[in-house]
């Protein structure tokens, strides 16, 4: 099928499977996908502008789905993701005008590119450490007590979450949600503001980032950060498709037949968060970011810079 | 959790049957017709077309998941019947 506003030819069923396969790993995960839609869309020959604000558009329509279905399982903190909204938005237009800036300073894909792999190798190794540790101490207190303590959502990261708490900078709000009892709301801003501007800075949701910085520096629980982290998904990549169309970098087209596979993914993925543990959620998030790494670095060596 | 999975597996996969034959129709009679309009929007107005592409993508998120709930209420007592 010929997508006229891209000008390229690809069979609608890559597509839809390419949104299928993003689909689960956004439900389950509260992330966009974008580290794999991106990579798959240039591909199959779109060209590389076309590429982030169609995956953004796409995004928009998975992630309601996705949030909806999470806010039926009572996965969302309505409070957090409304404090949020505007940090997220901020933080999204400070990215996309950095990027301006570098596209003016220098080459952009020499500095979003390095970027992009030091973030997602460093989250990977903070999760697995993270990960590890909670499960040492899971199996030291069953041997002591004897019971099952993986029903329950720790974290070994959790002391970084209670020193953010402890910030005294007012005004503080409670997120019973999130059995938070108090916390400053330039904390949450703080986490919505590096979420947008990765998300503007290296495009897609940015949920590799604001997903792990929800679970260690807020301390919110990893089912309600997996639904809230998508609702903010939607925020922010609504205004990204909107900046994006409006610059000629948005093939709607191509979004509404990657969606159709994403919007069966995402409830699947959704679905199967009632089966698993936070912990084990975790664990299978960690070889994400080292595929979003690797996808990165062969782009750059390989001549096809991601911006 | 393995039990439960199985037994979420059969529903799954009737919906996925299902949902993709709806799929298919929704392409060939909706979307296979839209490309040279949103071209045309693209080249000429091109706040309209953001506009209508944010309403389309939110528009469709919302169908497709309406149709997706409604089939996996339809098949899940069906299955756990049979």
């Amino acid at each position: 099928m010929i997508f006229p506003i891209a000008g390229v030819n690809i069979a609608p069923t890559y597509l839809i499977a390419v949104g299928f396969a993003v689909g689960v790993l956004g439900g389950f995960f509260g992330v966009g996908g974008s580290f794999l839609a991106g990579p798959a869309l240039f591909a199959a020959g779109v060209p590389m502008n076309f590429v982030v604000g169609t995956d953004l558009a796409h995004i928009v329509g998975k992630s309601i789905v996705a949030a909806r279905k999470h806010r039926t399982l009572g996965n969302i903190d309505i409070k957090l993701g409304a404090i949020m909204v505007l940090g997220t938005i901020a933080g999204v237009e400070s990215g996309a005008q950095f990027i301006q800036w570098l596209k003016r300073a220098a080459r952009v894909e020499w500095v979003v590119g390095p970027t992009f792999i030091v973030v997602l190798l460093g989250i990977a190794a903070f999760m697995t450490w993270e990960s590890l540790s909670t499960l040492r101490k899971q199996r030291r207190e069953r041997g002591r007590r004897g019971g099952h303590p993986a029903h329950r959502d720790h974290s070994a990261g959790a002391f970084i979450a209670r020193a953010v708490h402890r910030i005294s900078l007012p005004p503080h709000v409670s997120l019973p949600v999130s059995g938070i009892a108090s916390v400053s709301i330039w904390a949450i801003l703080f986490v919505a503001f590096v979420g947008g501007f990765f998300s503007g800075f290296l495009g897609g949701g940015a949920g590799y980032i604001r997903m792990p910085c929800f679970i260690y520096l807020l301390g919110i629980p990893t089912h309600i950060a997996v639904g809230t982290d998508l609702f903010e998904i939607v925020i922010s990549a609504s205004y990204g498709t909107v900046t994006h169309a409006l610059k000629g970098n948005v093939d709607i087209l191509i979004a509404l037949v990657m969606h159709t596979g994403a919007a069966i993914g995402a409830q699947i993925g959704a679905t199967l968060t009632q089966y698993f543990v936070g912990l084990r959620i975790r664990m299978a998030f960690i070889p994400l970011p080292l595929i979003g790494a690797g996808m990165m670095l062969h782009s750059l060596l390989s001549g096809h810079a991601a911006k | 959790m393995k039990h439960q999975i199985r037994k979420s597996l059969k529903p799954f996969l009737l919906e996925l049957i299902v949902y993709a034959v709806l799929v298919t129709m929704y392409y060939e009679l909706v979307l296979h017709f839209l490309g040279n309009g949103l071209q045309h929007l693209y080249q000429h107005d091109r706040r309209f077309y953001a506009a209508l592409g944010l309403g389309l993508i939110v528009g469709q998120g919302f169908l497709l998941e309406a149709v997706t709930r409604l089939l996996l209420t339809w098949i899940t007592p069906r299955t756990e019947d049979g």
